[in-house]
């Protein structure tokens, strides 16, 4: 039991990055500059009192931590019940488990596959050739705006948002947080969040599929950089800024 | 339900037959006629079982014992649901009502890595056994019985410690359960006595031993609650939450301070 609540704490950080990392995505219908200010906040989080950008390594840090601890339970807790487990020759009726609970092994594989193209994709800029460092905007125009990777990004986003809906009710029941006045909340908890970072994620590839989220494939924030550069003037937002 | 001619039915078993541990097994089809829809299900077995006799076949082994849902003896998978389709009632309570003239049934043994067939629908629950050897019990002082009220159980839990206790161990939730986890029957067990004032002296060295010995058995809880709807007592997966929080505590009280072997 003592790996099951590996898999819950870890889980309520990868949620928690989940819903934040959703939450600061919302700045791409602000526009360009302001999505590239964005990302430089998360970089100069505790600059004040630590060097650039360490506030961010740490959380990164700790989330991969999170991540690999949260694969390794999983993958010791499969290999027990698979261990554990025989099948019916007749086969069997379920009646409480549900999609979500029964799928937990899949979706989990390939959210973890998704996770590592994502950060091929938009942290590194592997598969896109008109990558440019800084200006996440850009990229992720660039990405989605291919129609068979904005179909994979849906695709993962509703594993994800499947996957979520029954681990963000089973952290609950893993940790013991079990009253009888709370526990009707527990899965409407669970579904309400596992909804709002659905709507919320899917919303990127299908607002930039329909053109809402463009940059006519220029990099506003590249000319700005490179103009302020050329002058020495002092970077602040321009006027009417995409 | 429906009934055939006279109001009785008759249905078509496919049972699971096993000579023994070592011997794969099948499934093998009777028809029972006759049967009334008041008999209970294990009763339609006997009724079969009396005409396997008669015409010199080997009557099916299944275990039975109580037979008014209080014993835990009674167990089989019918139609891929753990005690049959009637929920809250162990096999023994179900009757044939619950069956419509003409059905296949589909008889198979609990299946779990643990629960060995011995014959047919028969299987090997010492496991749980471990568990309740482990931890499963209270020490008391042996002389004259305590005076009755001398310690002072509120009501609630009482009453708590009660809907545990009415675990029966059939192990129909490690049947039911896709992991072949024994979390609700190993939950039941600890909780029980957790939730009581005589089971507190040995509360944390229980939890642990009865938690670390079910998993040397069982699979692990991934949170589906098919065990609930299986448990022909209708317990809670409140009590596996609980058996969780325990587990931990019991871990952090249970370390050995500096110096104690």
């Amino acid at each position: 039991m003592g790996k099951k609540w590996v898999m819950a704490l870890t889980g309520i950080a990868l949620i928690g990055f989940v819903l934040v990392h959703m939450v600061g995505n919302l700045h791409l219908y602000e526009g360009a500059w302001e999505t590239h200010e964005y990302a430089e906040t998360l970089r100069d989080l505790g600059t004040k009192v630590i060097p650039r950008t360490w506030v961010l390594w740490a959380l990164r840090a700790g989330l991969a931590a999170a991540f690999a601890l949260h694969l390794h339970s999983a993958y010791s807790l499969t290999r027990m019940s698979r261990a554990a487990d025989r099948r019916y020759a007749g086969g069997r009726d379920y009646i409480a488990a549900n999609y979500a609970s029964r799928t937990m092994r899949w979706t989990g594989p390939l959210v973890g596959l998704f996770v590592v193209y994502h950060l091929a994709d938009l942290t590194w800029g592997h598969f896109n050739p008109d990558y440019v460092r800084g200006d996440p905007y850009h990229n992720v125009v660039a990405s989605l705006s291919n129609l068979p990777v904005a179909i994979w990004y849906i695709v993962a986003n509703v594993a994800l948002a499947v996957h979520i809906y029954h681990g963000a009710w089973s952290i609950f029941q893993s940790l013991g947080v079990s009253s009888p006045r709370w526990n009707p909340l527990r899965r409407r908890l669970a579904g309400t969040f596992a909804a709002a970072v659905l709507v919320g994620n899917l919303s990127f590839p299908i607002l930039v599929q329909a053109g809402v989220i463009d940059d006519g494939g220029r990099s506003v924030v590249r000319e700005r950089l490179e103009q302020a550069d050329r002058t020495g003037e002092a970077l602040a937002p321009p006027e009417g800024a995409p | 339900m429906s009934a055939g001619e006279n109001g009785m039915l008759n249905v078509r078993l496919r049972v699971w037959r096993q000579d023994g541990p070592g011997d794969a097994g099948r499934f093998e089809t009777y028809d029972v006629g006759g049967i009334s829809p008041d008999a209970s299900f294990l009763e339609m077995l006997d009724v079969l079982n009396e005409r396997l006799t008669l015409e010199g076949r080997e009557p099916i082994t299944f275990e039975s014992d109580c037979r008014e849902g209080i014993c835990g003896t009674c167990g089989l998978m019918i139609n891929g649901r753990a005690h049959g389709p009637q929920k809250g009632t162990a096999t023994c309570q179900l009757h044939m009502r619950e069956f419509s003239d003409g059905d296949l049934i589909t008889v198979e043994p609990w299946r779990a890595g643990s629960f060995e067939v011995i014959r047919d629908l028969a299987v090997d629950r010492t496991a749980l056994d471990r568990i309740i050897a482990a931890g499963g019990y209270i020490s008391v002082n042996t002389g004259a019985a305590p005076d009755a009220n001398l310690v002072p159980v509120p009501k609630e839990a009482a009453e708590c410690a009660f809907d545990a206790a009415a675990c029966i161990g059939c192990g129909a939730c490690v049947a039911a359960c896709p992991n072949s986890a024994a979390q609700l029957f190993t939950a039941a067990k600890v909780q029980h006595l957790n939730l009581l004032p005589q089971g507190q002296p040995e509360r944390w060295a229980r939890t642990e031993a009865m938690v670390e010995t079910m998993e040397r058995f069982f699979g692990s809880c991934t949170n589906h609650g098919e065990c609930e709807e299986a448990c022909p007592k209708e317990i809670s997966i409140d009590f596996i939450a609980w058996t969780n929080r325990d587990y931990v505590r019991a871990k952090l009280r249970n370390r050995k301070p500096t110096g104690r072997r």
